[in-house]
């Protein structure tokens, strides 16, 4: 069984939701990680808290962000089992933040120990 | 109370307490000494009170017969010259007058068995064993039956274990503090066990199924009570065996057949284990941890509420949701999709169950059963007729049976 990786990209981090949104989103987000879990191939998930984010630049130089400049921004990721890339796209494809317009989900294989990516 | 019954009540309790603390004296190497002190004092006791009387003091009485026992045979061994004096270095009258059965000197001693006893190194059905018997007082006989066994695989099992003691070289006492919360983990997993093996215990006697279940709450006190080991977790476990252990009186009905949640009279149900329950899930949501025991405690907390709101099952579902993250297990898995269908209705739940890939498991039949029977009832009959099929215990089989037949009839 393999591991992927799949990430939230949400193409606005700076709307702000309401907190009685942002609890229905939450609860959509569990039950859809629920569902994951219940066929025993969710490994690990995290959320990414927008407030408070730096980014950290080539030179050194720290900016508030990813605001601004750029328009997408992670909003959390969660790592699956799949047997192939297909099932774990078929997991991405119920994540609730693709009910938001230009949100979107990718789909990336982990690569382990000493294998060569690619 | 009547002599007859006195015995064997006086044996659970005294047996565990007189072999820790022997065992403690002793070291690990002597475990079937100290049982075999504590199972010669009953013996004698058993022999000899029907003739001359009870006792004034019955414990007092039984904790000098086995001291002198103890005395007695280390003053014959050669084990004694040889292996023990060595390490003791005291001489014989010392080792017998030093056993010390105060209540301070018990619970320490059973709790560090406790700890012993739930090595990483020890398969867990083995822990569970040699904790029924070295800590609950528990008979092979009594034993093998709540594990549907006999005696001698039972006894093979022990014997297995407790050489397994020996060759780890177990130490009996209580782990550093900072290793504490890791090597707890063992022993609430035993204890977890242990109360499951009561409450789910396919064994027909009843009696020994919830004794079981006491027992591994009397061990989760024990853990209570000792300052290092009363944390969030234990607390939280301790919650989940009182929700639990209130609806022991439902579950049965007069002939032992097992009462369904639904189908049973709430006034049964023990109030005061509720609100113990829930004192002790109080006690556990201080600091931050959070165990699979705080959730599976705050699920049977909300079981405590017989009536079906949405408010009841939103929160069933998000429990399982996180419990599943935390732990996979197949029966949380369908507990999860029976809660999803009283939120989202039986259709999405029956697509998430067909994804569960549990078609070996009976309950996964029996949840698809009851999911389909108002929308499929062909559909309904195969599932429950493969649950009946796959299920393996008798009150299992009748619940399903009638199930069947009383499915709508198309």
């Amino acid at each position: 069984m393999k591991e992927f990786m799949l990430i939230f990209r949400h193409e606005d981090g700076k709307k702000i939701a309401s907190p009685e949104q942002m609890q229905i989103w939450m609860k959509q987000t569990m039950d859809w990680i629920g569902g994951i879990a219940a066929r025993n191939k969710f490994v690990v998930g995290n959320g990414l808290d927008f407030d408070g984010a730096r980014i950290v630049h080539h030179d050194k130089m720290v900016t508030n962000g990813p605001f601004g400049e750029i328009k997408e921004t992670l909003g959390g990721y969660i790592i699956v089992k799949a047997d192939s890339i297909d099932e774990a796209v078929s997991f991405a494809q119920g994540c609730p933040i693709l009910a938001g317009e230009g949100n979107t989900v990718e789909v990336r294989r982990l690569v382990h120990g000493d294998e060569i990516p690619g | 109370m009547q002599q007859p019954a006195l015995i064997p009540h006086l044996f659970r309790t005294e047996f565990s307490k007189i072999t820790a603390v022997l065992c403690k004296h002793f070291g690990i190497d002597h475990i079937e000494l100290a049982e075999d002190i504590a199972s010669e004092t009953f013996l004698l006791a058993m022999e000899t009170w029907p003739y001359k009387g009870v006792p004034e003091n019955p414990v007092a009485w039984l904790y000098v017969v086995a001291k002198n026992k103890a005395k007695n045979y280390f003053a014959r061994a050669h084990l004694f010259r040889e292996k023990i004096a060595p390490v003791l270095k005291h001489d014989t009258a010392q080792v017998a007058a030093d056993i010390d059965l105060s209540e301070k000197n018990i619970s320490d001693s059973q709790l560090q068995m406790l700890f012993a006893i739930c090595h990483p190194a020890i398969a867990g059905e083995a822990q569970i064993g040699l904790a029924l018997r070295i800590l609950c007082g528990f008979g092979i006989d009594e034993i093998a039956n709540a594990f549907l066994s006999n005696k001698e695989t039972i006894n093979k099992r022990l014997f297995r274990a407790r050489e397994k003691l020996r060759t780890e070289k177990v130490i009996i006492e209580m782990p550093d503090t900072a290793e504490i919360p890791q090597r707890l983990h063992a022993v609430l997993t035993t204890l977890y066990l242990l109360y499951n093996e009561g409450y789910y215990s396919e064994s027909q006697d009843a009696v020994i199924r919830e004794e079981l279940c006491l027992e591994a709450m009397r061990l989760t006190k024990l853990l209570l009570d000792n300052s290092l080991t009363n944390l969030p977790q234990v607390n939280a476990l301790m919650a989940l065996m009182c929700f639990h252990a209130s609806r022991l009186p439902a579950r049965k009905d007069a002939n032992g057949a097992l009462v369904l949640y639904e189908d049973q009279d709430e006034k049964l149900w023990n109030r005061t284990l509720i609100s113990e329950g829930a004192w002790y899930l109080h006690v556990a949501a201080q600091g931050n941890t959070l165990s699979r025991y705080h959730l599976e405690a705050t699920i049977a907390w909300w079981h405590t509420i017989k009536e079906d709101t949405p408010e009841k099952w939103d929160n069933i579902l998000q429990l399982y949701n996180r419990l599943l993250q935390l732990q996979y297990s197949p029966v949380a898995a369908l507990n999860r999709t029976y809660a999803l269908s009283k939120v989202k209705g039986n259709a999405i739940a029956i697509t998430e169950a067909e994804k569960l890939g549990l078609t070996g498991n009976p309950y996964y039949h029996a949840l698809l059963g009851e999911l389909y029977r108002d929308i499929d009832t062909r559909q309904a009959l195969q599932h429950l007729q493969a649950a009946l099929h796959l299920s393996k215990t008798q009150p299992e089989k009748q619940t399903l049976q009638q199930k069947i037949d009383h499915l709508p009839m198309t």
